[in-house]
């Protein structure tokens, strides 16, 4: 017994990620969960937006200060990118769990097309908000 | 065709049997935040550089305030489950894991409770 709870403990490890190259299947899947995690913080945003709404002017205001507020605005970049990466990503998962899209050239194909969605609706989103709405830094 | 012997379990070794409820549990909030997600960014671009009252005027809108309610209910149990497996992956201790299963647990309902509460004092 004591022999084998030895061994246990001496399993042998696979090797850690540093070693691997980053095929895009590998880095589309931690960008996923990185950017779902971004968007846990990110529900305490929404949180603060909608009590800050339902409280007063005071409190409203002080949200809309800091959502302007530079700090504020690369935040708020980070939560678009993130919520639309996660999105877009999503709908790919969504179509592996049915069956399609699995063949590795084109996930990979897939997974470039996703991420480079993911960026240009974050800055499309930002420069119309900017050009359209007249909102600056 | 046995999970493991009776100690195992006891141990809480061995599969749950709660695995396709989380998966499943996982993609219906999945399909479900398209749409409400897609609305929701939508929204809350139009309320960009809106005053108070405007934003009073739309949640105060009965199919706006169940939407975002809807909106807010799908992302915080899509978080817990997400967030439940991040812990599960990374987390090593069997004590500390629980602590933060718990605890995940709680932030979603806290959030979620926030939010509905926000909204109904803001449509009611």
């Amino acid at each position: 017994m004591p022999e084998q709870a030895k061994s246990a403990k001496q399993r042998p490890l696979s090797p850690h990620m540093q070693i691997y190259r980053w095929p895009v299947t590998m880095a589309t899947s931690i960008i996923h969960r990185a950017t779902g995690m971004a968007l846990s913080a990110g529900t305490l945003l929404v949180a603060w937006w909608l009590i800050a709404t339902a409280m007063g002017d005071a409190q409203y205001d002080l949200f809309s200060t800091v959502a302007r507020s530079p700090l504020g605005q690369l935040v708020l970049f980070g939560f678009v990118w993130s919520l639309a990466y996660h999105l877009l990503n999503g709908i790919r998962h969504l179509a592996w769990d049915v069956g399609y899209g699995f063949a590795v050239p084109t996930a990979t194909r897939t997974g470039v097309l996703v991420f480079t969605l993911s960026i240009f609706v974050a800055i499309a989103v930002f420069v119309y908000a900017y050009a359209a709405k007249g909102v600056h830094l | 065709m046995t999970d493991g012997s009776p100690a195992a379990r006891v141990e809480g070794l061995g599969s749950a049997h709660t695995g396709t409820s989380h998966f499943f549990r996982q993609r219906v909030t999945a399909v479900a935040l398209i749409p409400l997600a897609i609305w929701f960014a939508v929204s809350a671009f139009r309320l960009i550089g809106a005053d108070r009252d405007a934003a009073l005027a739309f949640l105060h809108a009965p199919i706006n305030a169940i939407l975002m309610a809807l909106f807010v209910i799908a992302a915080v149990v899509h978080m817990a489950l997400g967030l439940q497996m991040v812990i599960e992956d990374y987390a090593h201790g069997e004590g500390g894991k629980l602590v933060l299963l718990v605890l995940n647990k709680f932030f979603a309902w806290l959030v979620g409770a926030a939010c509905v509460f926000a909204l109904l004092k803001i449509a009611v």
